[in-house]
């Protein structure tokens, strides 16, 4: 009986490893909960891929038009406030504004639906300063200048913790049982972090800095984005499993890649950028019960007025004279709504903007486009009724299974310091495989019931009585959660043409950078705005 | 009583030869049984009540008088004797096997429990007095008279020396007093079921007599299985002192023990107070408080479900409100309704100026516009071991309370052992001042603890209290200033401030802790 158990485990186990495996329990699986299927409108994206809708009436005159309303595009929108410059409109095609930092709400708590943090920023990095002061985040500013938080918006202690060997234990690294070898390993790692954190060019910038265009572009920085991670581990003899897998968990975690499909570069700067100075500790982290859907309702609050929702853009086309027109589906409404834009703030990821811009389409070359891929995940909500059984160091904030293809789950009530009682779970997966668009659609064509059963054996790894607790169980999933820094990306011709104003179209959008931060998705709105405010004076 | 009253006829057991030797065995179990029961009645009355002298030699009267009583009463029994003695064995296995259970809960429970007690021992008594003579009566178409006598009186002493010896050696230490009464009710059970097969020649239906034992011994079995949960024989090694209840709440393990003529309140473990020398630590947690600032009339309590704090609090004739907040709903009930509880707290929470709320005091701390603020907080909860209690002792935690007050408070804090523990007590009160208060530490004897540290502390500046009332057990005014002195082994170390987001106390408590156990 008990080799049966132990094979169904392994068995389940691996099949978690591929991460559609949910599919083969789909047919045996009865929850005794319910929940929601979210996800990006999927028929939307076909109405703008085939093209085929309908003409709006007329073409409303506009200043500047922000299409999208994710991080990028609302700090565009931000950004206009701040300057007092109101002629402009934001357009964003779901519900609710904040792409991949949107958040839910239910009786229990409020919940991230996928990004869920921001590293606690230094002076240096103004704009996100500037934005946690408005919210409120900042209590004050020490002798130097440098923000001091608010003990109840950084991670409370403790932190993270990651289950193997049948318990829990504090950090995401497991220190105990590690060989002499691992520790000289460890600690070899992080004094090459520490020698780039001490890093500076000829300029005085940093080799890692956020977001990164106030980094450095010297040949030896950029050096680092000709070979992958794993390469450049390899090269340094670094062999030790337990530091692998934790770089591993860190560029699936950030970046949705894995240690071969990484830039050595964006390896790097996961851990150098966190960093002030060589020998401190990473900087702490920032959040909220709602994950990053804290900074949006900032950013919606300052620019509620201007925006429209279920306003999916459809087409964008520049003109001759200069101006830009937009066609756009309004959504609640069914029908079609044009502008006419002195300016285009495109604030979506690039391959979207080949499909809504015909001429950068033709302009680019298909080749172009795929030089941007981008990674599926499955965040899933769950509701427990109460706190599931489980061993060894108590509930963290991040709380990660070692043997998991999942990214384990963060616990939205952490902050909010409920120790007891309901609560809500986010769980994290990360389609890291090599060909996103095969695992996209492989993701596409999930039911409910198949994504529940991949979580939910995920998690009974660690607590084998979780199913008893769930009360609902809501899965999102996001096609386009965040573009991958596969290496030679980050310094590609592609990306550097990607950035550039098109026609009177600007582009902001953290696929700009490379990676999916909320640092460099602010950095990018903020400069296309600039930009736009440059040109009207 | 001769050989010859012996030969009268008698109903259904003429003719069918009944196995002697099995029914002696019966005899040395029952007696077995009945010193068993004998032994728990006195042994939970020494626990609970003291004076074990007085208790065993009350539970050993009132019990030999009782089997008296029973021997008696055999003689009005005419027909139907095995019958009869199956139903005995199922009376004593109902009666004995949950007497220990019952007695525990009278205890908890009801202000009864020496009536209950003697109740108990009169009802078991007589019950076993009765098993003897209805068994010799069934046995004495089969044996002779003397060797009858002989046989059953040697096995029956026997039977009792062999339950006197297992008791003391093997069954407390091992199984404790509720499962060791439940056992020996399981096997007086076991006895009647097997007496249904020795002496089926004499019985009547035997499907109904069986499925009764089936029934009995399946609710002591159950009884057994449910112990656990009363008792974990692995606490009984923990507590030096029998536990008297326990219930695990959504929260913690409450476990309460009695024993030396006190009792004792533990929360997952960790003693929260004894009866013996509580007054110590509730007098000097509470009342330099209101010498600080006399005439307080809102008062805060954060955690101390107990009431013990309340019950200092309301020796002050100025208070108008109380407010106490308390996580655990199973604690604040306990100390309302269980009789030693309320005896202890003199019924502070049923005090009509009391308010209790049942939440994570930081959670309402924060959320509650309910409440005016509080002249004095009571800052009482259990020692910083967890990250969930440690939260409890941050700056967060301090800063949010602060909001709370007036702007001339005072509050006072539980800061564990200033000697045990020097660092984690210094850590509490460099965080009160890193919230912005003024503090003034001071320690003294809880014996049942070690020596005690809290910190007095106030938004504003304040001088050392010298005065309090007169008529406490433990504190006057003089002793109320010799406190403020720190000696060499437990004065001030540096000490890191504890915040939300490093929770540094909860590793120094733990590890500073660690050396003393």
């Amino acid at each position: 009986m008990e080799t049966v158990v132990v094979k169904r485990r392994t068995l389940l186990s691996t099949a978690a490893a591929l991460p559609l495996a949910g599919l083969a329990c789909r047919r045996s699986r009865r929850f005794p909960f319910g929940g929601e299927l979210l996800g990006p409108s999927l028929d939307l994206g076909h109405l703008v891929r085939d093209g085929a809708l309908p003409e709006p009436d007329h073409f409303q005159p506009i200043g500047v038009l922000i299409a999208g309303g994710g991080i990028a595009g609302l700090s565009a929108a931000w950004h206009f406030e701040g300057a007092g410059f109101r002629d402009y409109l934001l357009l964003e095609m779901e519900s609710e504004v904040g792409g991949t930092s949107r958040s839910g709400q239910n009786g229990v708590s409020a919940y991230p639906l996928a990004a869920h943090y921001v590293p606690a920023p230094t002076k240096e990095i103004g704009p996100l300063v500037k934005l946690l002061d408005e919210c409120g985040v900042i209590e004050g500013y020490d002798a130097t200048g440098e923000p001091i938080f608010g003990e109840q918006d950084v991670v409370r202690s403790p932190d993270e913790r990651i289950f193997f060997h049948g318990q829990w234990w504090e950090g995401l690294y497991l220190h105990a049982g590690e060989s002499p070898e691992d520790v000289r390993q460890y600690q070899a790692f992080f004094r090459e972090i520490d020698r780039w954190v001490a890093w500076k060019d000829s300029k005085e910038r940093k080799a890692f800095a956020l977001p990164r265009s106030k980094g450095s572009d010297a040949p030896e920085v950029r050096a680092l984005d000709a070979l992958s991670f794993k390469a450049w581990l390899d090269a340094r003899g670094f062999t030790s499993e337990r530091l692998l897998w934790l770089l591993d968990y860190a560029v699936r975690d950030d970046f949705g890649s894995r240690l071969d499909t990484t830039s050595a570069w964006a390896g790097l700067f996961y851990f150098a950028a966190r960093k002030q100075g060589p020998g401190e500790e990473s900087r702490p982290l920032l959040t909220w019960p709602e994950g990053n859907g804290f900074l949006v309702h900032h950013l919606l609050k300052c620019c509620r007025e201007r925006v429209r929702t279920g306003h999916a853009v459809t087409r964008i086309e520049p003109r001759a004279d200069g101006t830009v027109l937009v066609t756009a589906w309004n959504t609640r409404e069914n029908r079609a709504v044009g502008f006419l834009a002195q300016r285009v703030i495109f604030a979506g990821p690039v391959q979207m903007a080949g499909r809504v811009i015909p001429a950068l389409r033709e302009a680019r070359g298909k080749a172009f486009f795929e030089a941007f891929p981008a990674t599926p995940w499955l965040v899933a909500n769950l509701t427990l009724r109460n706190r599931p059984k489980e061993h060894g160091f108590p509930l963290a904030w991040d709380n990660v299974i070692r043997h998991s293809a999942g990214l384990g789950y963060v616990v939205a009530t952490h902050q909010s310091l409920r120790d007891h009682g309901p609560t809500v779970w986010t769980y994290y997966h990360a389609l890291a495989g090599p060909d996103p668009k095969a695992d996209w659609l492989k993701l596409a064509a999930m039911d409910w019931r198949a994504c529940a059963a991949l979580v939910v054996e995920d998690l009974r790894k660690a607590h084998p009585d979780i199913e008893a607790h769930i009360a609902r169980l809501d899965v999102m999933r996001w096609g386009h959660a965040m573009i991958r820094p596969r290496p030679g990306l980050l310094f590609s011709p592609e990306l550097e043409l990607a950035r550039q104003p098109f026609r009177n179209v600007h582009f902001a959008h953290s696929d700009l950078s490379g990676f999916a931060l909320f640092e460099e998705a602010q950095d990018h709105g903020i400069r296309a705005a600039e930009e736009v405010m440059a040109f009207r004076g | 009583m001769d050989d010859s009253e012996s030969a009268a006829p008698q109903g259904s057991t003429e003719g069918t030869p009944l196995n002697a030797s099995l029914l002696f065995i019966s005899v040395f179990l029952i007696a077995a049984c009945g010193l068993i029961y004998e032994l728990v009645a006195g042994t939970l009355a020494s626990y609970l009540l003291g004076d074990s002298v007085l208790q065993f030699s009350t539970v050993i009267g009132v019990y030999l008088s009782a089997m008296g009583l029973g021997s008696y009463l055999s003689k009005f029994i005419h027909r139907g004797l095995a019958q009869r003695f199956v139903d005995l064995e199922l009376a004593v296995a109902l009666v004995g096997g949950f007497s220990a259970p019952i007695l525990f809960q009278a205890f908890a429970h009801t202000h009864a429990f020496r009536p209950t007690l003697y109740t108990l021992v009169m009802a078991v008594g007589t019950l076993v007095g009765l098993e003897i003579p209805i068994l010799m009566r069934i046995l004495r178409h089969q044996v002779k008279f003397k060797d009858l006598v002989a046989q059953v009186l040697t096995l029956d002493y026997i039977g009792a020396l062999a339950a006197s010896l297992l008791f003391p050696l093997l069954l407390m230490p091992k199984l404790g007093l509720v499962r060791t009464s439940l056992l020996f009710g399981l096997l007086n059970a076991a006895v009647g079921l097997w007496s249904t097969f020795l002496l089926k020649s004499q019985l009547g239906p035997l499907r109904m007599t069986r499925l009764r034992c089936v029934v009995v011994i399946a609710m002591l079995g159950l009884g057994l299985a449910g112990a656990h949960r009363f008792t974990l024989a692995m606490e009984e090694e923990i507590f030096s002192d029998e536990i008297v209840y326990a219930k695990d709440s959504p929260y913690q393990r409450i476990v309460m023990t009695r024993g030396r003529g006190s009792f004792q309140l533990f929360l997952n473990g960790n003693l929260q107070f004894s009866s013996a020398d509580e007054y110590r630590y509730h007098e000097a947690l509470v009342h330099p408080t209101f010498a600080v600032k006399p005439g307080a009339k809102r008062i805060l309590v954060c955690g101390g479900g107990d009431g013990l704090a309340v019950r200092e609090i309301l020796k002050h004739s100025g208070v108008e409100r109380v407010v106490l907040v308390d996580l655990d709903p199973a604690m604040t009930q306990m100390a309302t309704q269980m009789p030693m509880m309320r005896d202890l707290n003199q019924g502070a929470l049923l005090d009509p100026r009391v308010k209790v709320v049942n939440a994570d005091a930081m959670i309402w701390i924060a959320e509650d516009r309910s409440e005016a603020p509080f002249d004095i907080a009571i800052v009482d909860f259990p020692d910083p071991n967890a990250y969930a209690l440690g939260k409890l002792y941050t700056t967060r935690f301090y800063k949010l309370l602060k909001r709370r007050l007036t702007p001339d408070a005072v509050v006072s804090v539980q800061s564990t052992s200033p000697l045990m523990a020097r660092k984690s007590f210094w850590c509490i009160n460099t965080t009160l001042e890193a919230a912005g208060f003024q503090t003034r530490p001071y320690h003294l004897a809880v014996p049942s603890f070690a020596v005690w540290g809290f910190v007095l502390a106030s938004p504003r500046p304040f001088d050392v209290p010298r005065k309090t009332l007169p008529d406490l057990r433990h504190l006057s005014d003089e002793s109320m200033t010799a406190m403020f002195a720190f000696p060499k082994d437990m004065d001030r170390v540096p000490a890191e401030v504890n915040r939300l987001d490093n929770q540094v106390l909860v590793h120094l408590y733990t590890s500073e802790w660690k050396r003393w156990s």
